[in-house]
């Protein structure tokens, strides 16, 4: 596996072995992950253009438990600042020989773009609004430690689908896994064209629908720093869109309630149930790790 | 300087006076001296174009030259001698430069730099407003006087519908063109490509074809209203197709041309994130794609341009959503015309040349276009079958900005002759 830019033209068998080599990393409970030499002498650079902490934390803390060399760079503070191109940016940081370049950027394909002309494998950690492939990873793993299987399942995501990296990856994961996958927020956050994007997808403009039977619940940040028209006023979206305890009776007794983070408490769920018995938000997190430590020995070993 | 030349052998195909034939071209002093067989003239310097076919020269009725102002991307001269290796002898320019293309001054310097450095005529287009701002005309009657053929705010369109309308009225007592780059500003703002099932999945914005269509439904409706010559810049989707139709059916002065990028690919090659394959219009979907097809062959389409924009490779290297619109055209017209309308058998190739010479030099009212004997001895010579593949890396054009980098062909520009001159030949 050279680099890791998507999940859309990821082999399901190379998903299922990144998400079984991550359950082997994730730790006995009351333990921290294994401390492993798999990647000693690498060098791993996190390049993050755009602000992250939980992602940039996790990759750097999978890097380090596999035994290699991390430095997280900030963009701003950096030559981005004094105007140098991110192809100038990525040619220079590729010149001192790390073995890979985890990269976050606000642009749509900027890992792409870099990787046709790079030799060097690129991690995509989010790109503006098209993928998040870790995160949907990481969504499977957890998943998959409260189910069986994902084929059959139902899966609501809800909210701003429009801007959201995450949806797109978690669609295609999802997909490929045979899921049936319910996408639901306000009309200009819900572009019609999404129903194509995989098999097995449909829309839903009302949350009772997209929960009716639900398995799997995802709910989404509304991405204000992305949006660039007058957003829907937050207590109308909460009213609409937020999901709260009487919500949870729609769907399946035991169906777990899932946000890849930072959640806004009151915006698009209430307190109750980001701190209810049905979410694995903290699970994710911690799935993020181990997904993390299995993509970077995957691409490096 | 009295240019005088025997083209000899070639398939001379003249749409203007439907000759359709293997047959000599004589050339005196600049002009069409005699089209026929057997033709001799002692002391008269011979081209053999044996297996090719001779047709007037063709016309590009839209490029950017980015002279004055924009030279590290493109100039005159190397728009010109771009013009002349992709087979064209004239090429009409639009006014964005820098200054805009708004007074006789610009129109004028243009034309004089142009008949210094250019191999190949080139026609301005001046601006409609006034730096193509939108809300006041330019000085629309001198730049006519100084020599446009047409008015347009290519690229920055006119959203006030009473400007475009009091443009139209002037141009129609002027007869000259209003051609416009139909494009609703607040519908597309922000839009990287075609806005469908690809952007959503590249996570792309997108440009919706409503945006064009609601533009050219417009300007439609005002040329009714006005009277005057209205054309469509590189129209692009299903439905201005359509509304084109409608409106050549009620008999307004209406024309369109189409680029070949718009009917030779669609938005799927995004996927690369390579900003070779952003422009205005976007790359739209198949089902356009189809229907510009369509229009080629109903005849609804009166040319093609090519819609040249060079953009310097620092602009065009960089995240798909900073890139600069536009991509280089002029080599590649003629190889992808023949492979995507003639070798798919979607048109014979004397509508093709149509689509280059009567097409356009009616639109602007050019005495071009044909090789019937007096005429200005501009003179396109190609072959249909001749295998050659285009590398950007060779270009006679500044800028590299091509999405057709690395593709084969067949058929191609053979030589490229300006009154009676030849300005450029393949070997």
């Amino acid at each position: 596996m050279h680099g890791l830019l998507d999940i859309e033209s990821l082999p399901r068998p190379e998903i299922e072995a990144i998400l079984d080599r991550a359950r082997f990393f994730q730790p006995p409970p009351g333990e921290t992950y294994r401390r492993l030499d798999a990647l000693r002498g690498k060098t791993i650079v996190n390049l993050f253009f755009e602000a992250s902490t939980r992602t940039r934390v996790s990759f750097e803390i999978a890097a380090k438990r596999l035994g290699a060399d991390t430095l997280s760079i900030a963009a701003s503070g950096s030559s981005v600042s004094k105007g140098e191109s991110l192809v100038d940016t990525l040619n220079t940081l590729a010149a001192m020989r790390p073995h890979a370049i985890v990269m976050r950027h606000a642009a749509s394909g900027a890992p792409q773009f870099l990787a046709r002309h790079l030799q060097i494998p690129i991690v995509n950690a989010g790109d503006g609004t098209h993928e998040h492939p870790t995160q949907a990873l990481l969504d499977a793993r957890t998943i998959l430690d409260q189910r069986p299987g994902i084929e059959g399942l139902r899966v609501a995501i809800i909210g701003d689908i429009a801007h959201s990296r995450v949806a797109r990856s978690n669609v295609h994961l999802l997909s490929k896994f045979g899921a049936k996958i319910v996408l639901c927020g306000p009309p200009q956050l819900l572009p019609r064209e999404l129903e194509h994007l995989a098999p097995g997808v449909s829309l839903a403009f009302n949350m009772n629908e997209a929960l009716q039977d639900a398995d799997v619940i995802m709910m989404l940040r509304v991405q204000l720093e992305r949006q660039h028209e007058a957003p829907m006023a937050a207590s109308e979206y909460f009213r609409f869109y937020g999901l709260r305890l009487e919500h949870l009776k729609l769907a399946k007794p035991n169906a777990i309630v899932m946000h890849p983070g930072p959640i806004n408490r009151g915006r698009e769920l209430s307190s109750e149930v980001a701190d209810s018995q049905s979410s694995v938000i903290l699970n994710q997190v911690e799935n993020g790790v181990a997904v993390r430590m299995a993509v970077l020995e995957r691409v490096l070993s | 300087m009295a240019a005088s030349l025997l083209i000899t052998g070639g398939r001379v195909i003249d749409p203007a006076s439907k000759f359709d034939g293997i047959a000599d071209v004589l050339v005196v002093d600049g002009k069409i001296e005699a089209v026929g067989t057997g033709i001799e003239a002692a002391g008269v310097p011979v081209l053999n174009a044996k297996g090719a076919i001779v047709a007037p020269g063709f016309i590009d009725m839209h490029v950017h030259l980015r002279e004055p102002g924009i030279e590290h991307a493109e100039t005159i001269e190397t728009g010109g001698k771009a013009a002349a290796a992709g087979g064209f002898t004239t090429i009409c320019c639009m006014p964005n430069t820098a200054p805009v293309n708004d007074s006789d001054t610009v129109t004028s310097y243009i034309i004089q730099r142009a008949k210094q450095v250019s191999p190949v005529n080139v026609f301005p287009i001046g601006a409609i407003t006034k730096g193509s701002l939108g809300e006041e005309l330019a000085a629309i009657e001198s730049m006519k006087e100084a020599g446009i053929v047409a008015i347009s705010d290519d690229g920055r369109p006119v959203m006030n519908s009473r400007v475009m309308r009091r443009a139209m009225e002037l141009a129609r007592a002027l007869d000259i063109p209003v051609i416009d780059h139909c494009e609703d500003l607040n519908l597309s703002a922000g839009g990287d490509m075609h806005e469908g099932v690809q952007s959503v999945r590249l996570g792309l914005r997108g440009i919706p074809s409503a945006s064009e269509d609601v533009m050219v439904a417009r300007d439609l409706l005002l040329a009714e209203l006005t009277g005057a010559r209205f054309h469509v810049a590189h129209l692009s989707t299903s439905r201005s197709v359509a509304m084109v139709a409608y409106a050549k059916s009620k008999g307004l002065r209406v024309s369109c041309e189409v680029t070949p990028h718009h009917f030779a690919i669609t938005d799927e090659e995004l996927c690369t994130y390579d900003s070779n394959y952003k422009m205005k219009p976007p790359l739209r979907c198949e089902h356009d794609v189809e229907a510009v097809i369509e229009g080629i062959v109903s005849g609804v389409v009166d040319a093609i341009a090519t819609d040249h924009a060079p953009h310097a490779g620092s602009e065009k290297m960089q995240e798909f959503e900073r890139c600069p619109f536009g991509i280089t055209g002029l080599e590649t017209a003629i190889g992808l015309s023949l492979s995507e309308l003639v070798h798919k058998n979607r048109i014979p190739v004397g509508r093709m040349i149509e689509l280059f010479t009567t097409g356009p030099a009616n639109i602007l009212g050019l005495d071009r276009g044909t090789l019937n004997p007096g005429a200005v001895a501009d003179i396109t010579i190609f072959d249909t079958d001749s295998e050659w593949q285009y590398d950007a890396q060779q270009s006679l054009s500044k800028s590299r900005n091509s999405p057709f980098h690395g593709r084969r062909f067949r058929g191609g520009p053979v030589a490229t002759i300006v009154g009676g001159v030849v300005k450029w030949n393949r070997e």
